[in-house]
């Protein structure tokens, strides 16, 4: 594989050392995730060593080292998601799926990962696909949201109650 | 400028700004640390080196291996508070690695009897993080450093794999107060040394140390090795 | 864009901007950032796409704007003249609000908000309790202005503190003024703003920084989010003003990695700035520069955290840093640094507009000003809400919260994120403020406020929140990274059914030498949700331990289901439903459920519409 791609987003950020994690954020946006030789590649790059390239790629949860889906599923676990019963809504996608959090579907159709809020607790219990905000989910509609994206129609209803 | 501080009462002066565990030091006075060295910068990670700071009649805890000393301090190395709080730092370690000598030794000096606490580790790395410090600051190599965050938190090789800029020096082996990066001393290869880490391969030094740049002599490693098992704690 | 270089140039551009607007023109203003979780980009599709091909363009201006409060109604729409609200405006529901609204002037009596007291419809936004008892001040502009149109922002007086500032104020005057407002930290610790800046500025030192923590972590939290998409400008404005009497010429926004619109619009609102001489070199035609930049944090509440913060700017991980040094001498880079919180920006303006004493006129002694809470959980009414500081916490939930969903019983307010504390009824009677809060053990935090009802048990609260820091600590330290690991298995015992005597004497002793030995606020906080739970919800600790009993029926090991046959009317709802098999009935007879075979997932009991089953 080539890195013209990566060497542009080295370029935009002039190659600074602060910038290592604007550019892993931006070299995850290519391949859904941050493949070994890219690593590898960056840290040469940049001069800096493996060692805090990797440590960076593995302290911040929004990286990830793993190929991941196309739809990134996203139960969130907040404080007013899990009041509201997001652990049952995980449980259903898990079911759903027939994944485990922070597992790829063997079609890698669908990533599932939990996050710590999404700020929009009033909505709670809140799922995201992608870039798509469902609220008030239940296990019940778990399967009709999800449905949407594997035919690739896109969007399910829009998150509507 | 030279400040005075009083230390367990007794009264010393020292540049402004020295960490309080060395101004200790001068007055021979010890405080127990597992995450401190003199060469390297102060992390502040296992919190054993907590001595009690007062500043008129209010007192904190603090770290003595990075609160700078200033002028009017006065400190307790030893104070009842100060000894429950490493007691406790010491028997959340000893959950953690119930199996390390060095550990098991300094709890039971420090009157750890018991651990009251339910979940056990079969870690050796107490996370103090000399060796990711001394590979980066002393030998400017870098080969090691944490990985994940929380209770996750490792030391690794990137990826996990054998680092290909280990020079095999043994400064981690060395300074690792636990004991858990091994050189195992088995050459593999005509030259390589590898240290372990649990199933972990640090890596190798495949000329051996001879290329003409290379500033570490056969004798020093010679001597290290042997001093490894000498100095574990 | 030509650039403002003078206040007569700057106050011209602003009467233009209100002279070219249409008064006779209707406008209808909707969410489109929170909203957006409820399908608010589709109606606003569909309001764009209806008004070009009715060619109602002349008629109606649609305005995007941010979060209007209310979350729980949405998606929110307002037209004005009127003042006319709508409620869970669907794609569906445009062509009749562009033809009966918009072109006749007639309101759509079906959209309107009922009051669940009154049962009367609402028509204006501004009669609704649920916004009357409110007192909208930081967030007067937040779903009222499209936060990418610095035009909007303007309008009204945007920039008119920075102007007064830069053009009739010295650097130390400001900070006097801030000093005398009493503006205290809005993103935890409440340490006064005034005299924060005053440390940086007379730090030594050349170069400079200020920073907005917009990192957001604690989940139930929502009002920055809400800040930065919905009046990014404020916060930029505040930032120069500070940047002024700091001495600092460079600034930082932080954001986290969860809020993609806030650094669109962030990004919008900085750009335009910066075209209009707002921003950037030589700012006002006054000589002075600051520019602003975006950086996003990549998933990690410790960031949160000033030092881990500042490390993760630098390109690091966000580790907190072992000194004792505080970061207004040396932070990002060494060098002196401000950090403040993004809603603390966002107050300056009003500071420096309406002066420092008619900002200290609103609050408590030692809280000067409004705080916006996000009111989440069990209460009826969710969104986000500003208060005048010392207005009472049963006011925020039962008067403008509407109470408790499903009339069930209270039972505690969780304050402050992971840090806070749970507060019970018998103390819902105090005050707001930095102060009280803090004596209840809670802490005010970023303002997040999460309401808990009988539904809800309170170890499983703790051990939440405790499982939440487990994963979220940085781990370099052993009192938190170990600590939280033994708390949580002590915790997850007693959940289990399997606490034992001495559990809570332990989780005590653990939490004070976490509080005194934790290298940064994250452990020395941590304890705080285990403490204020034992104290005030002993028995239900001990409930656990001894009797083995979760009466709210959340630990799925100490409790069982049961129906009351006197409430079933046999719709066989639950029967069909039970992934076990576990409930046997006929229809319209009382089902009953097998204990053996009931794995307690709640799927019955979320069901049933007579609320017959129960917990025991
Ligand atoms: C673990 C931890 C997380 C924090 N998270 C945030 C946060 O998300 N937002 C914030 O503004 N402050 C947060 N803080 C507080 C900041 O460290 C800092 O005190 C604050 O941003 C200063 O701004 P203020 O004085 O305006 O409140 C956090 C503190 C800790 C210890
Ligand atoms: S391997 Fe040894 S030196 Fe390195 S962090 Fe672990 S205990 Fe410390
Ligand atoms: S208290 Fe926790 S978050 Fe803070 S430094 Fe220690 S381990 Fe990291
Ligand atoms: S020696 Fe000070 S914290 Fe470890």
């Amino acid at each position: 594989m080539g890195f013209e791609k990566v060497d542009e987003i080295l370029e935009n950020y002039a190659y600074k050392h602060d910038a290592l994690i604007g550019i892993l954020q931006d070299v995850q946006r290519l391949e859904n995730y941050l493949p070994q030789e890219t690593l590898q590649y960056i840290g040469r790059e940049l001069e800096v060593p493996l060692s805090r390239v990797y440590y960076i790629a593995t302290f911040y949860k929004s990286f990830s080292l793993e190929p991941r889906g196309r739809h990134i599923v996203k139960v969130c676990l907040g404080t007013a998601c899990h009041l509201n019963g997001a652990v049952q809504n995980l449980e259903q996608v898990e079911r759903v799926l027939s994944i485990r959090e922070g597992e790829t579907t063997e079609d890698r159709m669908f990533s599932l990962e939990t996050v710590n809020c999404v700020g929009t607790c009033a909505l709670a219990p809140v799922t995201m696909v992608g870039e798509d905000y469902y609220g008030a989910v239940t296990p019940g509609r778990v399967e009709k949201i999800l449905s949407a994206y594997s035919t690739g129609s896109g969007s399910a209803e829009d998150g509507k109650d | 400028m030279m400040v005075t501080l009083t230390i367990d009462g007794q009264i010393i002066h020292v540049e402004r700004h020295t960490p309080i565990i060395e101004a200790a030091k001068q007055l021979g006075i010890s405080i127990p640390t597992l995450c401190h060295h003199e060469g390297l910068q102060p992390f502040g990670s296992c919190r054993l080196c907590i001595v009690e700071a007062f500043r008129g009649n209010r007192s904190k805890l603090v770290t003595s291996c990075n609160y700078p000393a200033e002028e009017g301090l006065t400190v307790l190395t030893a104070s009842d508070r100060v000894l429950e709080t490493r007691k406790m730092v010491m028997e959340l370690l000893l959950a953690r690695c119930p199996d390390v000598p060095g550990i098991r030794r300094l709890a039971e000096k420090m009157g750890v009897e018991a651990v009251g606490f339910k979940k056990k580790g079969d870690q050796w790395c107490i996370l103090c993080g000399l060796c990711v410090r001394a590979c980066e600051q002393m030998v400017g190599v870098s080969a090691i450093s944490f990985a994940s965050r929380g209770i996750e938190r490792e030391v690794k090789t990137p990826f996990g794999m054998e680092s290909d800029v280990c020079i095999g020096c043994g400064t981690c082996t060395y300074i690792c107060p636990t004991g858990c990066i091994e050189m195992t001393g088995d050459p593999g290869p005509p030259g390589h040394r590898v240290m372990d880490m649990g199933d972990l391969a640090l890596g190798s030094c495949s000329n051996n140390h001879d290329c003409e740049t290379c500033d570490i002599d056969q004798g020093f490693l010679d001597k290290m090795k042997r001093a490894i098992e000498s100095v574990r704690l | 864009m030509e650039k403002i270089k003078s206040s007569s140039q700057l106050e011209h551009y602003r009467e233009s901007i209100v002279h070219k607007r249409d008064v006779g023109k209707k406008v209808i203003r909707l969410c489109n950032t929170g909203c957006r979780g409820r399908g608010s980009s589709k109606v606003a599709e569909a309001l764009e796409n209806q008004v070009r091909e009715a060619n109602l363009d002349d008629k109606v201006t649609i305005k995007k704007t941010g979060c209007h409060g209310f979350c729980q109604i949405g998606s929110v729409m307002v037209i004005e003249p009127g003042n006319i609200l709508y409620q869970k405006v669907k794609p569906k529901d445009v062509p009749e609000i562009l033809s009966e609204t918009i072109v006749k002037g007639e309101v759509l009596d079906r959209l309107l908000y009922r009051d669940p007291k009154s049962g009367e419809k609402i028509r204006r936004e501004a009669d609704i309790p649920f916004y009357q008892h409110q007192s909208k001040t930081v967030s007067h502009n937040t779903g009222k202005i499209d936060p990418t149109d610095i035009e909007d922002y303007l309008a009204p007086g945007g920039y008119g503190a920075l102007d007064k500032a830069l053009t009739t104020m010295k650097p130390m005057g400001i900070i006097e003024t801030v000093e005398a407002s009493g503006l205290r930290g809005r993103g935890g610790g409440g340490f006064p703003a005034g005299r924060k800046w005053r440390s940086c500025r007379e730090a030594p030192g050349i170069i400079k920084y200020v920073i907005a923590n917009g990192d957001e972590g604690d989940p139930g939290a929502f009002m920055d989010r809400s800040l930065m998409e919905g009046d990014p400008h404020s916060i930029i404005e505040g930032m120069i003003i500070g940047a002024y009497a700091i001495g600092a010429h460079e600034g930082f926004v932080y954001v986290r990695d969860e809020y993609p619109i806030a650094v669109e619009h962030l990004s919008k609102a900085i750009k335009q700035a910066e075209s209009l001489g707002l921003l950037g070199e030589d700012i006002l035609g006054t000589g002075f520069d600051f520019t602003i930049r975006i950086i996003t944090g990549a998933g990690a509440f410790v960031c949160g955290e000033s030092t881990a913060l500042m490390n993760s700017l630098e390109g690091r991980v966000g580790e907190p840093r072992a000194k004792y040094v505080h970061t207004v001498e040396s932070g990002l880079w060494d060098r002196p640094s401000t950090l403040n919180n993004v809603e603390t920006w966002a107050n300056v303006p009003l500071i420096i507009n309406r002066g420092a004493q008619w900002y200290a006129d609103t609050g408590t002694d030692t809280s000067k000003g409004t705080k916006i809470f996000s009111l989440v959980g069990k209460v009826r009414n969710t969104g986000l809400v500003e208060v005048p500081m010392g207005i009472n916490l049963s006011e925020i939930i039962f008067d403008i919260g509407g109470g408790i969903k499903r009339d069930k019983k209270f039972k505690a307010v969780q304050t402050g994120g992971p840090s806070g504390g749970c507060i019970p009824m018998n103390k819902i009677d105090m005050p707001v403020d930095y102060d009280s809060l803090k004596q209840l053990g809670a802490i005010m935090g970023s303002g997040g406020m999460i309401v808990m009802d009988e539904n809800n048990c309170m170890v499983d609260t703790a051990k939440y929140f405790i499982n939440f820091l487990m994963y979220e600590s940085c781990g370099k330290c052993v009192p938190c990274r170990e600590g939280l690991k033994q708390m949580h298995e002590i915790l997850s015992n007693i959940c289990e059914g399997h606490g034992q005597e001495g559990d809570l004497e332990l989780l005590q002793k653990l939490a004070s030498f976490m509080v005194d030995a934790s290298l940064c606020a994250l452990g020395g906080t941590a304890p705080n949700p285990v403490l204020s739970t034992i104290s005030y919800f002993r028995d239900e600790y001990e409930a656990h331990i001894f009797d083995k009993k979760c009466r709210a029926g959340v630990c799925r090991n100490l409790f069982d289901y049961y129906i009351d046959e006197k409430l079933c009317n046999g719709c066989t709802l639950c029967r069909v439903k039970c992934p076990e098999e576990a409930i046997s009935g006929e229809k319209k007879k009382p089902h009953v459920i097998d204990e053996e075979k009931c794995i307690r997932c709640g799927i019955c009991f979320s069901l049933c519409k007579k609320e017959a089953v129960l917990v025991k």
